[in-house]
């Protein structure tokens, strides 16, 4: 399906929900409202000429200077009709939480994951969201905010096991 | 006759009424069992917790992040070109296809197409390091299992291809051959001599593989009808490359969206029927034999002609000149330095690794460096469907499932 | 009348001929089989299977036999990027190695950190754990890891076995 043709249907069925529609180096990218995220990609996975059922990756972006600071992005692709769309949607500081996706896609359990781990933003309904990559008790915050130093804050230099060990 | 004493107890069954037997009844609990970070099998630092009733699991739960590096954090802190050596660490057992994915990516982002020498280049050498990768892993897992010959025999041609790799860009294992616009320099006389003679040596070779493997009742007895995933869950999961093709699906990037020298290469992507390890055993051993033979057509389709796209306020001046001519430096200096303007947008480019579809997502604000640059390994997403694929098997076949996946830490934690 | 000592010489309390010659026969046993433990990291662990393989084969230095388990190894060659979660680990099989025992620093990420100046790698390993002998490279190659080897095989022979080790110790090292 031609990205135009994508870009309208979403257009007529659900012109309330979308913010945002770009084209750009042939690809397509929506962005909709939070609360109605997990309706419209139900319809993109059970709409049978929409057909997305592979997700590629999810991802979060961190706008600091905007008032709906994180943008939670998927990439959908479907295997049969060969087209791909990438939604996103927008998420305050103040109330980072979003649907999760986990009952449509069951890859996105791991990367929903990531995402808390590495942004911070919260997945409703979850099945298990906590860390992955970094440990469980990693208090220092969520590294890929923009305002979270590269060398981190002063954990990596830090090694209390070696007491437990000196004794 | 048993043996009574004061501590032995015989227990009589009645075998005319078995239902009324005495036994106390036997106390189970499941074991927690872990494995890793340090374990001769798991390919790279990885915990997993396995929960065992008995022999059998009933859940495994996957414990990343023991090699994880921050590579998107760094990478927001340098430039373009300075992030490619980064790629080559991800999936370090087959670098340059890394390379040539991130640069695929930045490419699509620039908007700059290729010389037809450069993209037969980049075709050929990524194929041989799909043979690279792909040895690697029927080495590692034939081991795991307990072929140990077959290892010996893989990484021994294996050290062919290192010392070609050495002689083309000056590194055996985390090469950096790869730049945006192109590659780094052209092949001698006597790489393509000896690439030959390999594409002759090699074919064989695979047979004398699969002797040991194919028919071979404990390989197939450890492998057949291990971790089936049906199509349809290993779509919904996000699996790709072989492990997704062992169940049938028809997905390879190379075919679907055709990229490179490929759309002029005539191979057929091999697929699986039952989703088990064998099939997926199967479909990588014949992706070697379509390696070579995409890598024969392009050696004899590859004309001469400049190996770098001429976008000079983009790509990296030729060596020689950049010790000889002052622009040349100065254009160096600036690239590497402030990098090039990239356009504000984002974009998403996916490349056929020969572990699955690798992808970069790339955000730019325009300047010199990315605003957010996500990587899409397709080794974290496979460890997603782990504990799914491991429910109900042995123990002993747990070390099977990682190998069948193929994963890699590098490129899991990032 | 004082006690004989064994071992030493009476007047300076230097070890004497029976003392020496124990001691490298010793110290010839230690290098000649030194088991190491697996402990591939990341990249630098590609290359240290590459380095057992029969190319460049390591078991004919003794040192080819790779003990899963730390009780039975005296070798720990740390291969590959030590990150913030790992370090504990490292730390605590260290510390479950019998003595004597050696810590080889393979490659530049467990040397240094390498180019991965980030919130959770560890510059170094040398920062928790002591460092034998340090083997520079992004991925050394399996030469410049038989080359760490060697040289720590010739560390080994200059130990002393029953005597306190003086504060220098002089090396021959043919550079």
């Amino acid at each position: 399906m031609v990205l135009q043709e994508l870009a309208s249907r979403l257009q007529n069925d659900f012109s309330a929900a979308l913010v945002r529609t770009v084209e750009w180096r042939g690809e397509l990218s929506v962005t909709v409202m939070r609360d109605r995220l997990h309706e419209i990609a139900q319809f993109l996975r059970n709409d049978p000429a929409m057909d997305f059922d592979y997700i590629v990756h999810v991802s979060s972006v961190d706008w600091p200077d905007d008032e709906e600071r994180f943008e939670v992005v998927y990439e959908l692709y479907s295997i049969r009709k060969r087209h791909q769309i990438r939604l996103k949607t927008r998420v305050p500081e103040s109330d980072c939480v979003v649907d999760s996706l986990t009952d449509l896609w069951k890859g996105a359990d791991f990367m929903e994951r990531e995402v808390y781990d590495m942004m911070g933003i919260r997945f409703r309904n979850h099945p298990d969201l906590r860390r992955i990559l970094l440990p469980d008790d990693y208090t220092e915050g969520y590294p890929l905010r923009k305002d979270f130093p590269l060398r981190g804050k002063g954990w990596r230099d830090t090694f209390e096991f070696l007491d437990e060990t000196a004794r | 006759m048993a043996f009574e004493d004061q501590r032995t107890t015989v227990y009589k069954i009645d075998p005319a009424h078995p239902e009324s037997e005495t036994l106390p009844t036997l106390r189970t609990e499941e074991l927690l069992l872990n494995m890793g970070p340090q374990h001769p099998a798991t390919h790279g630092v990885l915990k997993v917790i396995l929960e065992l009733e008995g022999e059998r699991l009933v859940k495994s739960t996957p414990v990343l992040g023991y090699l994880h590096r921050g590579v998107e954090k760094l990478a927001e802190d340098g430039t373009y070109h300075q992030f490619i050596p980064h790629t080559d660490r991800l999936d370090y057992v087959c670098a340059m296809y890394n390379n040539f994915a991130y640069c695929r990516a930045v490419e699509k982002l620039m908007n700059i197409t290729l010389p037809d020498r450069a993209e037969y280049l980049r075709t050929i050498v990524a194929e041989v390091q799909r043979i690279v990768g792909h040895q690697f892993w029927l080495g590692t897992q034939a081991l795991d299992i307990g072929a140990m010959t077959v290892f010996f025999y893989c990484f021994r041609d294996r050290e062919i291809l290192m010392d070609w790799f050495d002689e083309l860009c000056g590194a055996r294992l985390t090469t950096s051959w790869y730049r945006i616009g192109g590659v780094e320099r052209d092949f001698t006389p006597s790489l393509l001599d000896k690439l030959k003679q390999f594409l002759d040596y090699f074919p064989p070779k695979i047979d004398e593989y699969q002797v040991f493997l194919e028919t071979n009742r404990i390989w197939v007895g450890r492998t057949k009808g291990v971790a089936i995933i049906s199509a349809e869950d290993a779509v919904s999961f996000g699996l790709s490359g072989p492990t997704l093709r062992g169940s049938g699906v028809d997905y390879d990037l190379r075919k679907a969206q055709p990229y490179s020298a490929y759309p002029k290469c005539e191979f057929s992507v091999p697929l699986g029927k039952n989703g088990d390890t064998y099939d997926r055993y199967w479909i990588r051993v014949l992706e070697l034999y379509e390696s070579v033979k995409i890598i024969r057509q392009c050696l004899e389709q590859m004309q001469d002609g400049p190996i770098m796209a001429d976008v000079p306020s983009v790509t990296l001046p030729p060596k020689q000149r950049v010790f000889t001519n002052l622009e040349s430096m100065i254009q160096q200096f600036k690239l590497f330095s402030q990098g090039f303007d990239a356009p504000p947008g984002e974009i998403y480019c996916g490349t056929e690794a020969h572990k699955g579809e690798l992808g970069f997502y790339i955000v730019s604000t325009g300047g010199g460096k990315p605003y957010r640059l996500k990587i899409r390994a397709p080794s974290f997403i496979h460890m997603g469907a782990f504990d799914h694929m491991s429910r109900g098997y042995m123990i002993s076949d747990a070390v099977t499932i990682f190998g069948t996946y193929d994963i890699v830490m590098g490129e899991c934690d990032r | 009348m004082g006690l004989i000592q064994l071992g030493r010489h009476d007047k300076d309390g230097t070890s004497d001929i029976v003392t020496t010659t124990v001691e490298k026969a010793v110290n010839w046993a230690r290098k000649g089989s030194l088991w190491p433990m697996t402990f591939g990291l990341a990249c630098c662990a590609i290359e240290m299977i590459a380095a057992v393989s029969s190319r460049y084969d390591m078991d004919r230095y003794g040192a080819g036999v790779f003990r899963a388990s730390p009780r039975q190894s005296d070798l720990m060659i740390v291969a590959g990027t030590v990150c913030r979660r790992m370090a504990p680990v490292i730390r605590k099989l260290y510390d479950q190695m019998p003595e004597p025992k050696y810590v080889i620093a393979m490659g530049s990420c467990a040397t240094s950190g390498n180019i991965y100046d980030s919130y959770s790698v560890v510059q170094g390993v040398d920062r928790f754990v002591p460092v034998d002998i340090y083997v520079p490279g992004c991925p050394p190659t399996p030469e410049a890891l038989f080359d760490g080897i060697l040289k720590l095989q010739e560390r080994i022979m200059l130990k002393r076995v029953f005597l306190k080790q003086p504060d220098q110790v002089k090396s021959s090292f043919k550079i």
